[in-house]
């Protein structure tokens, strides 16, 4: 599963963020495997999404959500 | 006198890096630009202890060494040119306490080009607050640094960091880390193809397609046999790397940072609950929005009053003081009134950057992007698109430099292409007389109809604006990524300080840039205004008093006969005539036409214009309102300022795209010429279209 599957209040972990889509300055802000996320707020229609990834707090569209691969650790 | 010490102060941006210029030079800073590019260039001198100084160069924020845009070009162009006037003796990188891991990155960057650092830790003050204890003696020895604890809010720290400024020549260079084990084969190679250079410089020019002195990434592919990489392998390296950096940070910081999780406590969450809620934020934010309007036209209202007053009377005091002749004529009649022009505008401009900067250091700005990033998509614009949309309410140039932090280049040259639609304050003394003439005075519901027009014509603003973005979206083919990051701060109560040194700043900079252009414009003016061809204007003053010898005028209206007949025949009057056919379909005459001509160099000369046109002597908008009012439509007869031609002049107005000073911002910011002539063409045409249906349609 991708982090657009993340509901509001669930946890996961990054487990890939391999894929040429995921802007380099995501990486940079905290975004990589093995770091825990979680969904603070979403916007209408679930996008953009606002997360808490490991401590930095940021929100990124879900075009961009899909490309990255997580495990649910609590739901 | 001793040595100047070149510092740099580099972080992520949201670290208070500001603050600590701020705290370190404090009015002893000057904002320029970069050569060439419009990024703002911020830079101070600090007093060190032993009578030692430094000049500090503040800047802009970034993530990383790793650039996506043009502020974070100058960065690293900075940090890889030793030749640089301005290339650092040290390099003090701000932190913030909470945010310690992620700020790190760049910091261990900066060390592996060996340049001498300090690690800042700001917003101390914080870590009881949030659990947090550090082990500096641990940190400080693993990351090869000094380090010193900030709090730029309490005070704290600034004196221990000066003297580590001072004694910067203890300061380690060795790297901390070896990032080269990325690809280690790959690294030997290059290593032995430069062997003069260092390694992690050449990396970053590999990467990045920045120029610095004679290397670029083009003499490395062409120098030696030295092959590089394709752009999908480069990517992937530079993520591995990154990944390698933080084991290494995440290494340093299990032993010499601990948080205790049970004592952290987070205002955030509850702020956000409500501030980005699918109905109370959005309710919020437009709220906010009425009281800063509010607020701006309220506030500047008796100051503008004041210093339109001030500079009349200082006209007239010139006047009475200076021998007569043309110097003090123009000095009287072309600078002074064109001073003022720009110094009525300081009020309103200051306000608004005063509650666009409290928004932004509150950290409230991004709430805003992330609410509105999926309704403005949907126009091809992007969140990050409603900064400048709403700062462009007071000038479009400050809102289209703050374009640059959109990712995509798409959504940021739609955003500046439509941004001189929004209603600018310059538009707002040619709405309120226009408004004054044909609108009637009743009310309905409570409000006055003229308020509702004028709020009408704000509206009318931003829909052409994001309607204009919607077709553009459609016909422009631009392919760009579109990536969008924004990170959330925490929430702050601004710093005085700060909000004080950005509204100086950038009210200083609005001054002295749009300044000039209003000065110049003014000076040309009043010199076409004042000087004419022939007869017709040399003589006036006998051949107007011919005409009128049987009229009984007395002496004032004889002059102001003559002064008429002058500006008739003057350059400005023929020129006027001779484009009188173009707008007179629109409702207008030529004097019109001349106000509208030199509105063109910037919207607020307007009034000014049919001022000096209608050869009213003062300056009341109540004088030259009721010559307005007096005017006759020479071909139709009627009151030339009708329903039907003014509503065709709001509409001109709220459309065109009449101001010099913004084509130009336009044109560096694109760096084409294409693109501000394509908006001066398009606005004005469509301006012309709409403006001239209206009139047809309602006299």
């Amino acid at each position: 599963m991708t982090l657009a599957d993340l509901k509001r209040g669930e946890q996961g972990i990054i487990k890939d963020v391999s894929s040429i889509h995921i802007p380099l300055k995501l990486l940079e802000m905290g975004c990589l495997p093995g770091n825990a996320v979680e969904l603070v707020q979403v916007a209408p229609f679930a996008d953009p999404m606002y997360l808490n990834i490991n401590g930095t707090h940021l929100a990124i569209r879900k075009e961009t959500a899909i490309h990255i691969v997580i495990e649910i650790v609590n739901g | 006198m001793g040595k100047q010490i070149n510092v740099a102060l580099i972080g992520n941006p949201n670290t208070g890096k500001t603050s600590v210029f701020n705290a370190l030079t404090g009015l002893n800073q000057k904002v320029g630009n970069y050569p060439g590019i419009t990024v703002e260039k911020k830079e101070g001198i600090c007093k060190l202890p032993r009578g030692v100084k430094a000049h500090i160069i503040d800047l802009p924020g970034t993530y990383s060494l790793n650039a996506s845009s043009l502020d974070e070009n100058v960065v690293i162009e900075l940090l890889l040119n030793k030749n640089d006037k301005d290339f650092p003796d040290v390099a003090v990188v701000v932190s913030d306490v909470e945010h310690l891991k992620r700020n790190l990155l760049l910091f261990t960057q900066i060390k592996d080009l060996e340049i001498p650092s300090i690690l800042v830790i700001n917003m101390s003050d914080r870590m009881a607050y949030k659990g947090i204890s550090l082990d500096i003696p641990y940190l400080e020895k693993q990351l090869n640094t000094k380090i010193a604890l900030v709090s730029t809010r309490k005070n704290n720290g600034i004196s221990e960091l000066k003297e580590l400024i001072t004694n910067y020549k203890e300061l380690s260079t060795e790297p901390c880390m070896n990032a080269s084990s990325i690809d280690e084969a790959y690294f030997n190679n290059l290593r032995e193809a430069f062997p003069n250079q260092l390694l992690y410089k050449l990396w970053l020019v590999i990467t990045q397609d920045v120029n610095f002195g004679k290397t670029d990434r083009k003499t490395i592919e062409d120098v030696s046999n030295f092959k590089t990489k394709t752009n999908a392998d480069l990517k992937r390296l530079q993520q591995k790397e990154t990944i390698k950096r933080y084991q290494f940070i995440n290494d340093t910081l299990k032993k010499g940072q601990t948080i205790d999780l049970k004592s952290a406590k987070d205002l955030r969450i509850r702020f956000d609950r409500i501030l980005t809620h699918k109905v109370w934020g959005y309710l919020i934010f437009g709220i906010i929005l009425l009281t800063i309007f509010q607020a701006i036209y309220d506030w500047s209202g008796v100051p503008m009053d004041f210093i339109d007053e001030s500079f009349a009377s200082l006209g007239e005091w010139v006047k009475s003081i200076l021998p007569e002749g043309a110097f003090t004529n123009l000095l009287a009649e072309g600078i002074i009134p064109g001073l003022g022009g720009i110094v009525i505008f300081i009020p309103q401009i200051a306000f608004l950057f005063l509650f666009i900067s409290i928004l932004e250091e509150s950290g409230y700005m991004s709430r805003v992007v992330f609410l509105m990033d999926r309704i403005m998509r949907r126009f091809g614009l992007s969140g990050k698109s409603v900064v400048p949309l709403m700062s462009g309410t007071a000038c479009a140039i400050p809102a289209i430099m703050a374009t640059r932090n959109i990712e995509s280049w798409k959504e940021r040259l739609i955003t500046i292409l439509v941004t001189p639609f929004t209603t600018c304050s310059a538009r707002l003394p040619v709405y309120l007389i226009i408004i004054s003439l044909v609108i009637p005075e009743g009310r309905v519901l409570g409000l006055s109809y003229q308020a509702l027009t004028l709020m009408l014509l704000y509206l009318i603003g931003f829909g052409a604006a994001v309607g204009s973005a919607w077709i553009l979206n459609k016909v422009l083919k631009i392919k760009s990524k579109s990536f969008f990051v924004v990170e959330m701060p925490n929430y702050k109560v601004p710093l005085i300080k700060n909000v004080a040194l950005t509204v100086l700043e950038k009210t200083k900079a609005f001054i002295f840039g749009a300044g000039k252009i209003i000065l110049a414009i003014s000076i040309v003016l009043w010199f076409l205004a004042s000087y004419g061809p022939g007869d017709d204007f040399n003589k006036a003053e006998e051949i107007v008093t011919e005409q009128h010898a049987s009229d009984n005028l007395s002496e004032d209206e004889l002059q102001q006969k003559i002064a008429s007949h002058k500006l008739e025949h003057s350059f400005i009057g023929i020129t006027g005539r001779a484009i009188e056919p173009a707008i007179r379909p629109l409702g207008y005459d030529w004097k019109i036409g001349i106000a509208i001509v030199s509105s063109f160099a910037a919207r607020e000369v307007f009034v000014g214009t049919l001022a000096t046109i209608y050869s009213v002597g003062s300056d009341e908008e109540e004088t030259i309102k009721n010559r307005m009012a007096g005017e006759v439509n020479p071909i139709l007869g009627g009151p030339l300022f009708n329903f039907a031609s003014g509503i065709s002049l709001l509409l001109f107005y709220a459309f065109a795209m009449q101001c010099m000073s913004t084509l130009a911002i336009v044109k560096r910011e694109t760096n084409s010429w294409k693109w501000p002539l394509y908006q001066l063409v398009v606005m004005s045409a469509f301006a012309y279209i709409v403006a001239l249906a209206a009139f047809q349609f309602l006299k």
